[in-house]
């Protein structure tokens, strides 16, 4: 069982970029009026931000590092690691992690690489982050997580377009021998590989001519091979079965109870599902932030993004109990019980 | 529990619907309120108050409200 704790490992500052330009679900007339509302009631996205054609993830995620290094006033040649996760890098090789080594100007004894994950990826990022920087007693790392989602979309897709907005973010961690452990459960379950899939692009499936052409699947959506593939009811009953065992073990491995805690920050996809996971495991509503009105799903950048639009007012100068929960694309899920102590979260900013 | 009560559950979440529309017999999808995200709306209640899993599979197979209904009792 991927039940572990990491020593030594400070959560030191939060950072999110996203883009200027802003779509709102009441615009969205691919489909009624009706369906906008229901829509934006069910899955709580009303606002999306969508990238200019010529930003990528790293562009959003450089801002965001950029910032916090500044905030933090961090020499940049103490920090030795940085891990880009992202479904969207710049270039099929090299990983968009090294580009950003040099990009940012850290040093050439800094260890970078990518991982390839969404929504559950800021937790596997911070345990892998965690876990080099605690064996290798690294000062200053970077973990650096988001998606330009609407780049695979296509917006004849009412089971995609209207869910996804683009983000990018960097979180800051520091070796400190005095920081309280991390508490990690992760899990996997690749039987739902197609359940939130892009079937083209990859070497399984090549690009043809074909993987262009748009498709009716049914009413309403209307995609490519090459856009996103979302199965919204698998992954809401997905989410539902697993999220909250996950979490349960997690705080049973501790010795901890729900009420330990300050705020649980789930990743944001869909609100009825976060709602009917926060009601079943009888956490109270103002420990749930969202932000999903405001910025939709964003991938693996919507658990920082939460806590830097959300939190960052309520947890300055104080030591904060987080349960946070990643869940989806994999299907890969995971939770990560931490302390932050006067985390540096400047507010969100816009490319 | 019993078929009214389940009815009166799902009219009481989705606001669409002026409740004594649904009987058991009702195929939900021919509704003209009827949408994608209803059936998000139907898998979050029953897995909060029965305690019971529907998939899309599961649901795919049920045409009725009834149907829907016989399938929660049948996994409680």
């Amino acid at each position: 069982m991927a039940l572990f704790s990491i020593p030594h490992i400070k959560l030191s500052g939060i950072s999110a970029c996203v883009p200027k330009k802003s779509e709102s679900n009441l615009d969205y007339d691919w489909i009624t009026e009706q369906e906008r509302a229901l829509l934006i009631k069910t899955t709580g996205i009303e606002n999306r931000r969508i990238a200019a054609a010529n930003l990528t993830t790293s562009d959003f995620c450089y801002a965001a590092a950029e910032k916090l290094i500044d905030e933090l006033k961090w020499r940049k040649e103490e920090i030795e690691i940085i891990i880009f996760v992202s479904q969207s890098p710049d270039y099929l090789l090299p990983a968009t992690a090294i580009i950003l080594q040099d990009r940012l100007n850290l040093p050439k004894t800094a260890l970078a690489f990518d991982i390839s994950l969404g929504c559950s990826g800021f937790i596997y990022g911070l345990s892998t982050i965690a876990s080099l920087m605690t064996n290798a007693k690294i000062k200053k790392g970077l973990l650096l997580t988001g998606d330009v989602s609407s780049s695979s979309l296509n917006s004849k897709d009412k089971s995609t377009y209207p869910l996804f907005g683009d983000a990018g973010t960097a979180t800051a961690l520091e070796y400190d021998e005095n920081a309280a452990p991390m508490f990690f459960n992760l899990q996997s379950d690749g039987a739902g590989y197609k359940t939130i899939i892009i079937t083209d692009g990859g070497t399984r499936q090549q690009l043809t001519p074909e993987s262009y052409i748009d498709v009716e699947i049914e009413k309403g959506i209307v995609r490519s091979r090459k856009n996103l593939v979302l199965d919204g009811l698998e992954v809401f009953n997905f989410s539902l079965r697993e999220v909250g065992p996950n979490i349960k073990e997690l705080l049973h491995s501790n010795s901890t109870e729900i009420e330990n805690y300050d705020y649980f920050v789930f990743h944001q996809a869909n609100k009825l599902m976060n709602e009917t996971i926060r009601k079943k495991l009888k956490i109270e509503p103002e420990k749930v932030p969202y932000s999903l009105n405001k910025y939709g799903n964003t991938s693996s950048a919507s658990i920082p993004l939460t806590i830097v639009s959300e939190l960052s007012e309520k947890i300055t100068n104080s030591t904060t109990h987080f349960l946070l929960s990643g869940f989806g694309v994999g299907l890969s899920w995971g939770s990560v019980a931490l302390n932050a102590t006067n985390l540096i979260c400047p507010p969100v900013i816009e490319l | 529990m019993d078929i009214s009560e389940f009815i009166k559950k799902i009219e009481a979440e989705v606001e669409e619907l002026t409740p004594g529309t649904l009987k058991p017999e009702t195929a939900f999808r021919n509704l003209p309120e009827w949408s994608s995200m209803h059936a998000l709306i139907i898998i979050a209640l029953v897995d909060m108050e029965y305690d019971v899993t529907i998939t899309g599979d599961d649901l795919r197979k049920c045409t009725t409200i009834n149907d829907i209904y016989n399938f929660v009792k049948s996994k409680k």
